[in-house]
């Protein structure tokens, strides 16, 4: 029930607009069903003179959910956000937080909103301490509540070490770690993250992607990232955007489907003849094609390749146990993100 | 509300966790003590008041206060603590309005700090004291008059260096006003009512009827406006910025 997406695995091509007729019907049965719609995108639209930064936007997030904006640099994902965060006025469109219209109710907006930016700003003068209780207070929070809070949020991203340091002798990942902090203080209903994991270590990478997955249940996230890894790990849902426009809005399990290399095999074989191997192999129904991918000693190495949409595991390993062939490495590939999201964003390439 | 009290206490609190409310605080000392008993005759006048020391005011702040104001928001702009300032959920008024008073109140300190001057000319003589406070206020009205536009010039652009450059430019016009630099613009198209206009708004009159020991409601209320409207102005513009 958590998921209710409109359009799971669709690609749009870039003439196709997404239809939100549907959106809103989802919406409304979404509601229905108990997910609430946090966040609602509609036609949204930011021109900075004769650029086009954001090209006729629509789609929503609702509770539970954790969207991953993917794309190129210079996409619109930022631009995307500031508009959601009611930094930047749109040209055209709507924002809607929890029903508060970012521009028209600001305050009821962007008070149930946490919004890390793009870069992760802070005061630089100011120790992690100070700024935090800053933003506290912005918030509303006053006495023991804002100590309480603060402690927790501290202990949260792991600043206790770094509390009363300049935030501008900092390290990168502990600046983000303070925009992180920032951002959730007032247990918001709404998460805006700009790059949230850019420039930590794979260690603190982990840690801030389980305190998303953590909060993730009662919230609806919404994260940017060029990390595709990050996408699998941490996101519900992937939204490739390129030159201001949806291009998809798929699960992760989505993107990878539409991978070339999605449920391919590859596997090296010892002490067998390469040729009669190979053409055994291609005699297996739904094999599309073999890569070879080399020699190493009495090894050999193929990638099988399975027509679009079909599995062929079953095949590959029932055709080595009658063979009796001695399989050192049986890797099913899952799909390359990267390959996905270049095919996408790069229309001028040959889909393959 | 209350977010105007939050934004004032860090603002002025950050004057002083850099250099800058040392430095700033210690030139105005200097330069306005200096001014006073060098270039103000302040002994050989042999008078008991203090209208050589606030003479200088209005050229003390034509340098010093645009400096103090360039920062209001280009540096926020440049961090990018802006963009995190205006997602809170503060009006834009109340962010421009809680920056201006920390940066007006620090002004207040630095001319509450001139305070030995005042008992140096109470040791020397018998000076109207009254005329004195008039004089304090004023330069405290003037102070914020000057804050106010270099607040909005600030908000125009990230560059602190411009900031301080247009807002140098712009205060000198509204000290000049009556004078010739700046009516002779007008003087050629300008028909006599915005001529009149122009000479009502120089700071220079307006300062010199608050420093002779009255305060007329009318100077009270030309600078409280003219501050209003500057941070109109700041506002409108952060505001429009947001949509470019």
């Amino acid at each position: 029930m958590q998921r209710l997406l409109p359009q799971s695995g669709k690609t749009f091509g870039w003439a196709e607009k997404q239809p939100n007729r549907g959106l809103f019907w989802w919406a409304f049965i979404g509601g229905g069903c108990g997910m609430s719609v946090m966040v609602e995108i509609e036609h949204l639209r930011k021109a900075f003179g004769p650029i086009t930064a954001v090209d006729d936007i629509t789609f929503t997030v609702g509770q539970g959910e954790v969207l991953g904006f993917l794309g190129p640099n210079g996409a619109g994902k930022s631009t995307t956000m500031k508009m959601i965060s009611g930094f930047l006025t749109p040209t055209a469109g709507t924002v809607r937080i929890s029903g508060y219209d970012v521009q028209n109710q600001p305050l009821d907006a962007k008070k149930r909103l946490g919004y890390l930016p793009e870069g992760a700003p802070a005061y630089q003068d100011m120790t992690p301490a100070g700024f935090l209780r800053f933003i506290g207070e912005m918030r509303g929070i006053r006495g023991k509540a804002l100590k309480q809070v603060l402690s927790e949020t501290v202990e949260k991203v792991n600043l206790q070490s770094v509390l009363h340091q300049t935030i501008d002798t900092l390290s990168k990942g502990f600046k983000r770690r303070v925009g992180l902090a920032q951002a959730i203080l007032h247990d918001p209903e709404v998460l805006i993250l700009d790059e949230p994991t850019d420039g930590l270590d794979p260690n603190q990478k982990h840690e801030v992607r389980t305190l998303i997955t953590n909060m993730a249940k009662e919230k609806a996230i919404i994260l940017s990232t060029h990390v595709l890894e990050e996408v699998q790990a941490v996101c519900t849902r992937a939204m490739i955007i390129a030159k201001g426009k949806v291009v998809t809005d798929s699960t992760p399990e989505g993107l990878e489907r539409q991978s070339a290399l999605h449920n391919a095999i590859t596997i090296t074989i010892r002490g067998v003849e390469e040729d009669g191997c190979f053409e055994t192999l291609q005699k297996l129904n739904g094999v599309k094609m073999i890569e070879h991918l080399g020699k190493e000693g009495a090894c050999v190495r193929f990638r099988v390749i399975p027509e679009k949409g079909l599995s062929i595991s079953s095949e590959v390993s029932q055709c080595a146990k009658e063979h009796q062939w001695e399989m050192t490495e049986y890797f099913v590939e899952r799909g390359q993100l990267d390959e996905v999201f270049r095919t996408l964003t790069m229309p001028s390439q040959a889909l393959t | 509300m209350a977010a105007i009290g939050i934004i004032f206490r860090r603002e002025f609190a950050g004057y002083f966790s850099t250099p800058i409310a040392g430095v700033f605080l210690v030139i105005f000392l200097l330069l306005s003590g200096a001014f006073t008993f060098y270039l103000g005759n302040f002994f050989a006048r042999g008078q008991a008041d203090l209208v050589p020391f606030f003479d200088f005011h209005p050229w003390l702040y034509l340098v010093l206060i645009p400096a103090l104001a360039m920062r209001l928001w280009a540096e926020e702009r440049k961090n990018g603590t802006i963009e995190l300032l205006l997602t809170l959920p503060i009006t834009m008024g109340e962010a421009v309005v809680g920056k201006f008073l920390a940066a007006w109140c620090f002004t207040g300190l630095a001319l509450a700090l001139t305070f030995p001057i005042w008992v140096t000319v109470n040791m020397l003589g018998e000076p109207d004291n009254g005329v004195i406070v008039a004089g304090y206020v004023g330069s405290f009205l003037m102070a914020g008059g000057f804050l106010a536009i270099g607040s909005c010039m600030s908000a125009l652009t990230k560059s602190q260096v411009i900031a301080f450059v247009v807002s140098v430019v712009v205060c000198l016009a509204f000290v000049l006003s009556g004078f010739p630099m700046v009516l002779d613009l007008f003087s050629g198209w300008a028909p006599s009512f915005l001529l009149n206009t122009l000479v009502s708004f120089s700071f220079l009159s307006h300062f010199q009827s608050i420093t002779k020991g009255v305060l007329d409601l009318r100077d009270i209320f030309f600078f409280l406006s003219l501050i209003a409207l500057w941070l109109f102005a700041t506002a409108t513009i952060i505001d429009m910025k947001k949509a470019e």
